[in-house]
Order: C-alpha cells, then structure tokens, then sequence
C-alpha cells in the first residue's frame, strides 16, 4: 500500500484506517445503551430490495454466546465469522464463556495488527459489543478500524452518529435508565436521526428497525 | 516390575471449605528382584502442593520432575492471566484449563505423566475439588484420592463423608483416614501436612502425624 504511511513533520496518518472509517459514516445507523437492567442495541436496517429473501433473523447483529454472556455484535461490512474464533477457543479452553473485555481486546488486536503489517487494507468495521459477564455486569463497548476501543453508557455508530451521540448525551441518565426506557430512548434517537418521513407511524416503509437486548429478543418492526 | 513410587493424599472438602492432606515425604523405593537391595527411606520436606492463586491449589504427583514442570506451568499462566486482565480465573476455569493443557500434551511425542487435585474456592460456586488423573480425565468430585493410598482410604471416605461436614469433622475424617493408612499400609508415612481453603484463602493446619509413627 504506497502512500498508507504518511509522515509529516507534526502528525504521521494513516490514510486507509481513516478513509475505512469515513466509509463507516455511510452505513446504516447503529446506536447501543446501557441500563441497569440490560443492554441494547437497535440497528436501522436498510431494505435493499424488496425481492430479496430474508434468510437472517438480523443481518447485522449476531449472537456470539449463550447461557450468560451474549455478544452481539453490529457489523458493517466484513468481519462476519472472524469473532466466533476467539470466543470459542476461549470455551474450548476454558469451559467457560469469554469475558466481554477479552473477547473485544482479541478482536481489536486483529484489527490493529492489520493496520501496522500485512501490506493489506484495514477491515472496514466499526463493532458494538453488548454483554454480560460475571466480572463487571452489563457491558458495551465500540471499537473501529483503527483497532481502539473503549467502554460506553451509550453510543452510536454509523450515519448521522455525532447527532445521535449528542442527542445521547443530553438524555441518558445516568443510573436511572431501566431496559424499557432505554428502548424508548433509542427509538427516539433513531427517530431523529434517520431519514424521518420514512421512519413514522404508517404502514409501508422502506426501513425496519431491528432492536435485541441482551436478554430478551424483541423483534420489533415499526411501521 | 519397575520402581514403586508410593505418594499419598487425600483430600475431603465439606460444604464450607476444602481440607486436602498429603505426605510430608515418604517416599519409599523398591527394586524389582525378591531380596530388596536397596531401601532408601527420604523423609524431606517436599511440598507437593502448589498454590495457582489466592484461593486455588494445585496437587502434582508422578514422575519425578514432570510433576514440578508441568505444576509450574499451569501456575505462571494462571498467574499471567490474573496479569493481563486483573481478575483471577475460577477454580472450574482453571481446572479445565489444566486439564487441556495435559490433554494436548498427552498426546504429543511428551506426555507429563501426572496426577493431580485441584482445590479451590468460588466466589459464587463455592468450594470445589476436581480430580485429574494421567490421562486427563477430569472430575467434580466431594472427596479424591491418588496413589496406592487411594485404594484404603476411598472406602473410608465413602462412608463417612456427608456434604454438610464441619471444619472440624472434616480434619476428623482426614485423621481417620491417615489412620487406616497406619494401620493397612505397608509403607510407613511419618506425616502429613494439610490445607485448607475457605473464602479467606488458603490456610496450613497443622501437620497430621499417625499415632504410633516413628
């Protein structure tokens, strides 16, 4: 990849980890919140055309874990099989599921690694991680190309996300948001932030929004 | 008919805590031809025990040296784990952990060739004793034993075991047992050390000398 490393006198870039994550601002809106009870994550999906058959429950968020840890993931574009290999090597190993930080930490390392060697382009994906394990509870964590990440209350990825995360900011309470309200509070988010005449109260619509928790699985369609 | 290698525990967890009891040394020799040449009596004070963490211990017996390398291992990854990601492994993870390293090793050009007990404490599960032979076969189990000692002092356990033994019934039963290895077994074993765990962490009681022992 000529040209990946630029360095200048003040600042060294790398254009392709911020060129994968621009393309990231174009994809469909992906928002998670943490309540006290749960975590959710609500995902717009785009219908691309009517006659394609469905063959995912959610073609963007997958169930990793059963049984007290589930992590479900929001992809964007291409790293479909690649979380299910550290999580399951961590249960071959130690019969127990992966905790959220581990299994987050493995998949930013990957992501990472692909932007420092390899000659070849970083993976064009920012994740939402939700879930649960016995060390710190209800979790949720986003990580992008670059193979950052960090822990969040709330937070939104995709198109239109710096006004989903300000519109967050102002109504997420702190310590006080129970699962249903989290949901309401994602709803009126979306609401806002995706196109709005498509997203309302009558029937036939382009967009569906897809929402699971991470103990209840909600199908809910708006129409 | 090779060398007898005589290495005795035992081990009894009650619903509180776990006590585990082994040999302070004891390890007696035998050749193989009908007039023993050599009997070599080394009472030392090796401790078999290892500690993994602040509440798991790990029991390795077998071969010489592979006992000592194979505990080491498992103990600094354990260690390394608690490392890199600041809380410690359970005592089911840890177990399981062990008993697929030995798994993978079994069937390599180097097997270990070990025994083991592991004893720990959950914060949530509780106490817990898990049994892992040569062959990586693990077990959950309320009382083990390895060794030729196992076969006189399982028997004694099963009878006298129940899940709701008090500390002090337990150190009991343990004394029971060592007796009968008094008693039936041909080898005399000076003395036992024993530990404890309990939600405070590991503790030594003191050692368990067979009435009548020199």
């Amino acid at each position: 990849m000529s040209g990946k490393y630029v360095f200048s006198t003040s600042v060294c870039r790398l254009y392709q980890v911020e060129y994968a994550m621009e393309a990231i601002g174009h994809a469909g809106t992906c928002l998670g919140i943490l309540a006290n009870d749960g975590v959710l994550l609500a995902a717009e999906r785009r219908n691309i055309h009517k006659l394609l058959d469905e063959v995912f429950f959610s073609e963007k968020i997958y169930k990793l874990n059963e049984s007290k840890s589930r992590y479900i993931i929001y992809n964007i574009v291409e790293t479909y099989g690649i979380p299910f290999l550290p999580s399951h090597r961590y249960l071959l190993q130690y019969q127990e599921p992966i905790p959220c930080e581990q299994l987050v930490t493995a998949l930013c390392d990957i992501k990472q690694a692909y932007t420092q060697f390899g000659g070849k382009r970083p993976f064009g994906v920012s994740l939402l991680y939700m879930g649960w394990d016995k060390h710190y509870g209800f979790q949720l964590y986003q990580s992008d190309p670059s193979g950052n990440y960090g822990g969040w209350k709330a937070t939104c990825i995709g198109n239109n996300s710096a006004a989903a995360v300000s519109m967050l900011k102002q109504d997420f309470k702190e310590g006080e948001m129970s699962l249903s309200s989290a949901l309401a509070l994602a709803v009126k988010v979306l609401n806002k932030t995706m196109d709005v005449s498509k997203l309302s109260a009558e029937k036939g619509v382009y967009r569906d929004t897809c929402i699971q928790s991470a103990w209840s699985m909600q199908h809910m369609q708006q129409c | 008919m090779g060398w007898i290698e005589i290495l005795d525990r035992a081990e009894v967890v009650t619903d509180k805590h776990h006590i585990r009891g082994s040999t302070g040394g004891g390890e007696i020799r035998r050749a193989p031809n009908l007039v023993p040449l050599r009997i070599t009596c080394l009472p030392n004070d090796q401790d078999k025990m290892f500690k993994l963490s602040d509440k798991i211990l790990l029991l390795c017996v077998g071969e010489a040296g592979d006992t000592v390398q194979f505990a080491e291992y498992i103990q600094k990854n354990i260690q390394l784990y608690k490392m890199r990601n600041g809380y410690e492994l359970s005592p089911k993870a840890a177990a399981n952990f062990t008993r697929k390293n030995l798994a993978d090793y079994l069937r390599s050009r180097t097997p270990y060739h070990v025994n083991l007990l592991l004893a720990g404490f959950d914060e949530t599960d509780g106490p817990g004793l898990y049994y892992m032979d040569h062959l990586s076969a693990l077990a959950k189990a309320p009382f083990a034993a390895h060794g030729y000692g196992a076969y006189l002092t399982l028997s004694i356990l099963d009878r006298y075991y129940r899940p709701d033994l008090t500390r002090d019934e337990a150190v009991d039963l343990l004394k029971k047992c060592i007796e009968e290895l008094n008693k039936r077994f041909i080898l005399n074993l000076p003395s036992f050390s024993v530990r404890l765990i309990d939600k405070e962490g590991i503790h030594d009681l003191e050692k368990l000398m067979p009435v009548g022992a020199k």
